[in-house]
């Protein structure tokens, strides 16, 4: 057992952990947003191990920093800490249930699918392509989706200003 | 060495988590995060793939003489970076949609948000 697998199972159990921590938090939204900047700074780590070094500082610079502190934000200028919504019917719960299972089945099926395959390659541990590879790739073949991924984004700053906008009468 | 396997295991344990976690709660919030953890189940099996991709890519290029510094695949590495972009846009618009919500009902229980059911 090498440290790499050693490292790779510590950030493994730490991003499952928190993410069940997430779901499970049932009173404090603010506690769930911390655990799941746990499991997006794990996954940070986890990408660096399989030789995804720029992805991993993407990582952590857009989920961690970014994404998690907008949330954060919103919950805590919101004043949301907590939900005690009213109780709802226990046909609701049993639906619940059934979709739980339903996604339970389904990775269970993944999981039992996803054995060692003979014909693949070993695993390699150094860098499977830096900000060099990805940059040329970005620009060259991929130029169409990147323009698009600015446009996506674009009408998403407008739409958001548009909706969270008051209304002055 | 990091067993292919052992990444894609992880990621669909993650990905059933927020599965369960978008079914089972009620908070708006709890939900998008749900979605988020989803996705990002999503780019460690992108990620995983790309990784038995360029493995091969390299292998391939060390049998071969002369080809010592062959290209490394990076497609995966590339779904990755259009799935982050894609989610940045929906968590916002999704968190504007929180907004005027709780704005006009008070509240971040999807139950309340039925007005558009049949």
């Amino acid at each position: 057992v090498t440290g790499e697998l050693v490292l790779f199972y510590l950030f493994a159990s730490l991003a499952l952990f928190s993410a069940l921590a997430m779901v499970s938090f049932v009173h404090n939204v603010v506690a769930g947003v911390i655990s799941l900047v746990v499991t997006m700074v794990s996954l940070a780590g986890i990408f660096v191990l399989l030789g995804a070094e720029f992805l991993g500082v993407v990582q952590i610079i857009v989920y961690a920093g970014a994404i998690m502190v907008l949330l954060l934000f919103v919950v805590m200028l919101l004043n949301l800490e907590t939900d005690d919504f009213a109780p709802r019917s226990r046909a609701r719960s049993l639906w619940k249930l059934v979709g739980s299972a339903a996604a339970v089945a389904f990775a269970a099926l993944l999981a039992l699918a996803n054995r060692p395959q003979p014909g693949l390659t070993p695993p390699i541990s150094g860098s499977i392509g830096g900000h060099r590879d990805i940059g040329l790739a970005l620009f060259r073949e991929f130029v169409l989706p990147f323009e698009v991924g600015g446009l996506i984004l674009l009408s998403a700053i407008v739409g958001a200003v548009i909706l969270a906008k008051r209304r002055v009468d | 060495m990091i067993p292919h396997e052992h990444v894609i295991g992880l990621s669909i344990l993650l990905f059933s988590v927020g599965v369960i976690g978008a079914l089972c709660r009620r908070n708006l919030i709890v939900i998008l995060m749900s979605i988020e953890l989803m996705l990002n189940a999503v780019n460690l099996a992108f990620i995983g793939f790309d990784r038995a991709w360029a493995a091969r890519a390299i292998a391939s290029a060390s049998a071969l003489p002369g080809a010592a510094t062959a290209a490394t695949p990076v497609d995966g590495q590339i779904f990755v970076l259009m799935v982050i972009t894609v989610a940045v846009a929906e968590i916002v618009v999704g968190l504007v949609i929180v907004i005027s919500l709780v704005r006009n009902r008070d509240s971040l229980d999807v139950e309340d948000a039925s007005l558009l059911r049949w």
